[in-house]
């Protein structure tokens, strides 16, 4: 009967669908292989735009027919009137948008159409802008969109009030939105620039966002983009580095230069000068393992005229960055070693997760999160908020309370029960060389804290003794090598398997190694370098149950007395 | 035409209510050959929508219920000696006690008319003059509307063209995006008049915070705009007949918007209830650690069922008793006990409740920021989309033999029900000038659950429906109230209407002096109470054939659910072994034989026809085409 229905079966579906699919494969490569025809001729006109059509329309990340269509528009553009242009690159931008339509996520089409709305003579920003809050409504996470929508922020100078207007509305659509809360910490110092810290936004500003995002985690205490820019609302803004010891050595005629942040002195830069009793002194500066990467302590060797005895002293003085930051040392006659440093109680170092001057803010943040963590006792970004807090208001004081939270948290959270033992061991550390800094010692106790990691070393330049007995450790970092003085080391009772990688000690005369997991006399092979090593305890090692472990060692360690048992 | 009906179908339904119609089209769409009959002079039975003057027709056909003639014997004579006649209601009788007041100001109403409309609905004929609906038959294409005509005007062209937009197959996405617009409009509107405020507010801005008065007159003139619906529903984002109507593809013949507000009724006082994420987010009402107990609870809610240690001690107990005991603050356990499990105070258990809550949960966030979609044009939309492609025929007396009947309840004789013992359903419906709760925008479609005053007395469920819901005119709400009747329904819901409305329209209203919270002014209302039908057990019936099958008549829930189950199962008791309501074949899969190869694809085709709006649902070409052929033209 005329006009009567009869519906396809499963095969003759599959079967339509394979020719098409065919058909549609045969189309592509006669397509491409055209495409490359024509540029190979250098044929640069409209039918080869036409042609590139069909292929990016359906494969938008088919980067080489961007760039030919590129060369296309370049060609058209020097032929054509500037309105022919304008008309050009018009259907171009509405091309471009389908293809956005096809893969909304494609690097090369969003970099395609930067580079058309750079060429455009009449530019229409307003409708770009549009075109980005249309996507991002769509997918409030394409970052294309986001770098984008930066690009023609910038380009048409939007007002940072509009655009942290738009963020607003995001979050209040839906504020698991990482890239709406960073847009929100680039644009408020714009609006609202604080005076003493360059780069935050005033404090009454803070305290409207800190509520905007205890309003996010309270109501979602798992979502971690509201938690990140809660530290960022807390913190201050990054310091500068600065030099935080000078010391010179007339034993080792050399000089150590400790920063507060790791710095890169280049070869032959003037990043880092040396004045020797005011006049400039050309070094060689090195980090103290050698390797001369971004490093918190810089070394050089002093000529033997600088350090003479003619004189009562010399004055050492180093400047950094042109200025900015810089020390002077004085080597008195007849003394080994002279140094000058800050204090670390005066610039509070360690504190700079969170920011000081907010104290109040700070304590009122504690005690809501605190609310919060009674209602969600176990929620791990609530308790690492809480011990933040803590150690920004007073790390001394709260120090019993942080590690019980440290407990709870890493009960809590056992998948990052590595990275919290390591954060407690630096907590630990920073308590010890404050409580230590009160007593102008040079002897440092940091036993039987659990540590699992050593660091903040830059700050112990000057130290002598340093105990770590009955800690976790595994190894010895090379950044030990920063402790220019120290001469007596206690290593009892930790995990140490090998002290490969570490650098020499320059003053290290006593080593005690007992109860390690020391297994071969080869593990200790960087001793060997050590130039004052005199005494070394390896009782309670393995290595100690090798039956040729003591002639190994001294022919290794010639003139070192070792204990093994 | 009507002489050409044939006299053997595979399954004869009898009414044009939801579950009656989503059974002929399922029918329908197995192969069967259906006539589906409704001797009403509109769709939908106690389903339907009215424009305002219809309303007024139904209202009136409902106070003077007139005896019904004895119809001539004639039809006895059809009968074959070895059968048995059951005898059909002539007479509705599942609507009583209707009462509508006016309270608008009411002059020049005597002559004025509904623009477009009908003087009036055609009386009431007592004789065996069915208006039928022919469902498509195995024969007749169901991608074409094959009009058989109509030889009466018992439908009036203009209503049946007032309900079929060609708008209706718009997507859902589009109609989002421009409520979105919508909204940022209101925003700035908002923010104007605030400015306003604060300085001298001039007359013009004073007179823009007041709204309009209007008048009896200019509801009756405006009457088309109106589609009221005897029942009030909302369909559950999540729920069976959003899967029925995405599966079997009928969606497309209606359009949706979402429930924008869940209200709450508190000390007097309507609230805005946040249910979903950034709900609770944006709350400028709750506290912090209000935020969290409501989150918590909630994210609870939806796997209670993982975590039976928290709840085992309460389920025999009561919902509120167990919110009770959860860290919720009082105004939480209001939200969550009565505007989002929505379940009963007084008897609703533990379970009931937490299942009620993680459905309500499960279905945000599916369409929009609320659980719920309502039909634009009215919910008597939904039963009609199941009876798209029919064509209209009429018919007198002729015998008629099937395999199965479908009868709707209340086509049955009083003999058939004697024994049947019915609930009943109060129901208001208010014109109203103003939303219970103003906010930016006034295009808001707002469900608001007042609890009962008394122990045992029913809640009362509200869903106020502003004018882009096509169901009333601008500038007006239509405000629907329901719940299950313990007395008549003007007894059991004027006392709320009178908590949330003012009923004095004409009265100067003592706003002069404070202008501070004023009600929104009742401009018109009916009450009445209709049968609930629903949940009654087949064998109560008396001396019902085994191939007769009934379908109940709308129920007191909020969603369709009980409708689509039963339809389902009813379809299944009759055809086993078919599927219940296929998705319709792909236009590209279906061969018209002779007509040639249909036009192919041309799967390379140049970027500039392309749609202006991402969307993978996208209908296709066969879609659309299929949608234009559809469409009557006025």
């Amino acid at each position: 009967m005329h006009g009567r229905l009869k519906v396809k079966t499963t095969e003759e579906q599959a079967e339509a669908k394979r020719l098409e699919r065919e058909k549609k494969l045969r189309q592509y490569v006669a397509a491409t292989t055209a495409i490359f025809e024509k540029r190979k001729m250098g044929q640069l006109d409209k039918e080869a735009l036409e042609l590139t059509n069909q292929i990016l329309g359906v494969n938008p990340d088919f980067a080489t027919l961007w760039n030919f269509r590129r060369e296309i528009i370049l060609r058209l553009e020097g032929e054509g009137s500037p309105e022919e242009t304008q008309s050009l690159c018009r259907g171009e931008l509405s091309f471009l948008e389908t293809c956005l339509r096809v893969n909304p996520k494609s690097y090369g089409t969003w970099h395609h159409r930067c580079w058309v709305m750079g060429h455009v003579p009449h530019p229409d920003w307003a409708r770009e802008l549009e075109l980005c809050a249309k996507f991002l409504e769509s997918d409030e996470r394409n970052f294309h969109c986001w770098d984008y929508r930066r690009f023609v922020v910038q380009r048409a100078q939007v007002p940072a009030a509009d655009e942290l207007r738009f963020t607003d509305h995001l979050i209040t659509r839906n504020f698991s939105n990482y890239s709406s809360w960073h847009y929100r910490s680039r644009l408020l110092p714009q609006l609202h620039p604080d005076p003493r810290q360059p780069g935050r936004p005033t404090e009454a500003v803070l305290l409207k966002e800190l509520e905007l995002v205890q309003n996010a985690f309270f109501t979602d205490p798992n979502d971690q983009s509201a938690w990140f820019y809660h530290r960022w609302l807390l913190g201050r803004a990054e310091p500068e580095p600065t030099i935080l010891c000078v010391y010179v050595s007339r034993e080792d005629s050399s000089l150590a230069v400790a920063f507060s942040q790791p710095v890169v002195v280049t070869p032959g830069s003037c990043d880092l000068l040396l004045f020797a009793d005011e006049a400039p002194l050309a070094v060689n500066w090195r980090t103290p393992d050698g390797r001369n990467r971004p490093g918190l302590m810089w070394l050089c060797d002093l000529p033997a005229s600088a350090l003479n005895d003619h004189w009562p002293q010399h004055t050492f003085r180093v400047q950094w960055a042109g200025g900015e930051s810089q020390k002077e040392c004085v080597l008195f006659k007849g003394r080994s070693d002279g140094w000058c440093r800050d204090s670390v109680t005066e610039e509070q170092v360690f504190r700079c997760e969170l920011s000081v001057e907010k104290s109040t803010v700070l304590q009122s943040e504690l005690e809501s999160c605190k609310e919060l963590q009674a209602l969600e006792p176990e929620n791990k970004w609530c308790l690492l908020t809480i011990i933040l807090l803590m150690r920004a208001l007073d790390p001394l004081v709260y120090e019993r309370e942080t590690l019980s939270y440290f407990d709870t948290l890493k009960a809590a959270d056992p998948m990052r029960s590595a990275y919290l033992d390591d954060l407690r061991s630096r907590f630990l550390v920073e308590n010890s060389i404050l409580r230590m800094e009160y007593a102008e010692a040079r002897v440092v106790d940091l036993s039987g804290r659990g540590l699992t990691v050593l660091c903040h070393l830059e700050q112990l330049p000057l130290i002598t003794h340093l105990n770590l007995a009955g800690n976790r450790l595994r190894r010895l970092p090379p950044t030990l090598a920063m402790l220019r003085c120290l001469e007596v080391l206690e290593l009892e009772g930790n995990q140490i398997e090998t002290l490969e990688g570490l650098p020499p000690l320059p003053r290290l005369e006593e080593f005690s190694a007992r109860s390690n997991r020391i297994q071969r006399p080869s593990d200790l092979r960087p001793l060997a370098s050590f130039p004052r090593l005199r005494l070394l305890a390896l009782q309670g090692n393995p290595l100690g149950a090798l039956p040729d472990a003591q002639s190994q060692l001294a022919a290794l360690l010639p003139r070192v007395e070792i204990t093994l048992a | 035409m009507a002489d050409n009906l044939p006299s053997e179908f595979d399954v004869v339904v009898i009414g044009t209510g939801l579950p009656e119609s989503i059974i002929a089209s399922a029918c329908s769409r197995s192969g069967q050959r259906v006539l589906h009959v409704d001797s009403r002079s509109y769709y939908g039975g106690n389903w339907a929508s009215f424009s305002f003057s219809g309303l007024l027709s139904w209202i009136k056909e409902n106070q003077e219920k007139t005896d019904v003639r004895e119809d001539g014997e004639d039809w006895r004579k059809l009968i074959l000696k070895t059968e048995e006649a059951i005898s059909l209601n002539k007479q509705d009788n599942t609507i009583q006690h209707v009462e509508d007041v006016c309270y608008a100001c009411q002059d020049l109403a005597e002559d004025v008319k509904e623009a477009g409309a009908l003087p009036k609905l055609p009386a009431f004929e007592a004789s065996d003059t069915r208006e039928a609906a022919q469902e498509s038959e195995k024969e007749s294409l169901p991608v074409q509307s094959q009009s058989l005509g109509t030889e009466n005007c018992e439908i009036s062209p203009e209503s049946v063209t007032c309900n079929d937009p060609e708008s209706m197959t718009e997507r859902k996405d589009a109609e989002m995006t421009s409520e979105r617009e919508n909204l940022c409009d209101a925003t700035s509107d908002q923010s104007a008049l605030e400015t306003g405020k604060t300085e001298n507010v001039s007359t013009a801005e004073a007179a823009a915070l007041k709204p309009k008065k209007i008048t009896y007159t200019q509801i009756v003139k405006e009457g088309r705009r109106f589609n009221i619906d005897l029942i009030s529903k909302l369909l559950y984002s999540q729920g069976l007949l959003i899967d029925l109507l995405t599966k079997s593809n009928v969606s497309r013949y209606a359009e949706f918007k979402n429930v924008t507000r869940i209200l709450a009724f508190q000390e007097g006082r309507v609230e805005q209830v946040p249910c979903s994420r950034a709900d609770v987010f944006n709350s400028k009402q709750l506290t912090m650690v209000e935020k969290r107990m409501l989150m918590k609870f909630l994210t609870f809610c939806l796997d209670y069922e993982q975590h039976p240690e928290e709840y085992q001690d309460y389920k025999e107990r009561k919902f509120s008793e167990y919110l009770k005991t959860q860290k919720l603050t009082s105004n939480l356990q209001h939200f969550i006990l009565h505007s989002i499990s929505m379940v009963s105070e007084a008897d609703s258990g533990t379970i009931d409740g937490l299942k009620a809550t993680k459905h309500f949960l499960q279905c945000l966030g599916r369409y929009g920021n609320t659980p719920f979609l309502f039909p634009l044009y009215g919910q008597g939309e939904i039963p009609q989309c199941f009876c798209r492609c029919k064509a209209l025929i009429d018919h007198f007396g002729q015998r008629i033999s099937a395999n199965y009947f479908v009868v709707e309840d209340s086509y049955l004789s009083e003999k058939t029900c004697t024994n049947v013992c019915y609930r009943q359903i109060s129901r208001a419906v208010l014109i109203t000038d103003q939303s219970v709760l103003k906010t930016d925008s006034d295009q808001q479609i707002s469900i608001l659950t007042v609890p009962p005053v008394e122990r045992g007395q029913p809640a009362v469920r509200i869903i106020e429906l502003c004018s882009s819901t096509m169901t009333c005119m601008r500038n007006t709400y239509l405000v629907h109230f329901t719940c299950s009747s313990t007395k008549t329904a003007k007894e059991d819901l004027e006392p709320v209407v009178q908590k949330l409305f003012s009923l004095n329209a004409e009265t100067e209203r003592e706003s002069e002096n404070g202008g501070g919270l004023e009600k929104p002014r009742v401009l018109w209302a009916v009450y009445f109470n209709m049968r609930d039908s629903s949940g009654i057990d087949r064998n109560s019936y008396d001396c019902l054939p085994s191939n007769v099958y009934v379908c109940s008549g709308p129920d007191c829930a909020l969603g369709n659910d009980y409708a689509v189950k039963q339809a389902e199962t009813l379809f299944q008791e009759m055809f086993p072994k078919e599927e219940f309501c296929p998705p319709p074949p792909n236009p590209e899969d279906i061969i018209y034989d002779g007509d040639g190869t249909q036009p192919e694809d041309p799967g390379f085709s140049s970027s500039s026809n392309a749609k202006t709006e991402p969307s993978p649902e996208e209908s296709s070409d066969g879609d659309s085409c299929k949608v234009s052929e559809e469409h009557h033209e006025e």
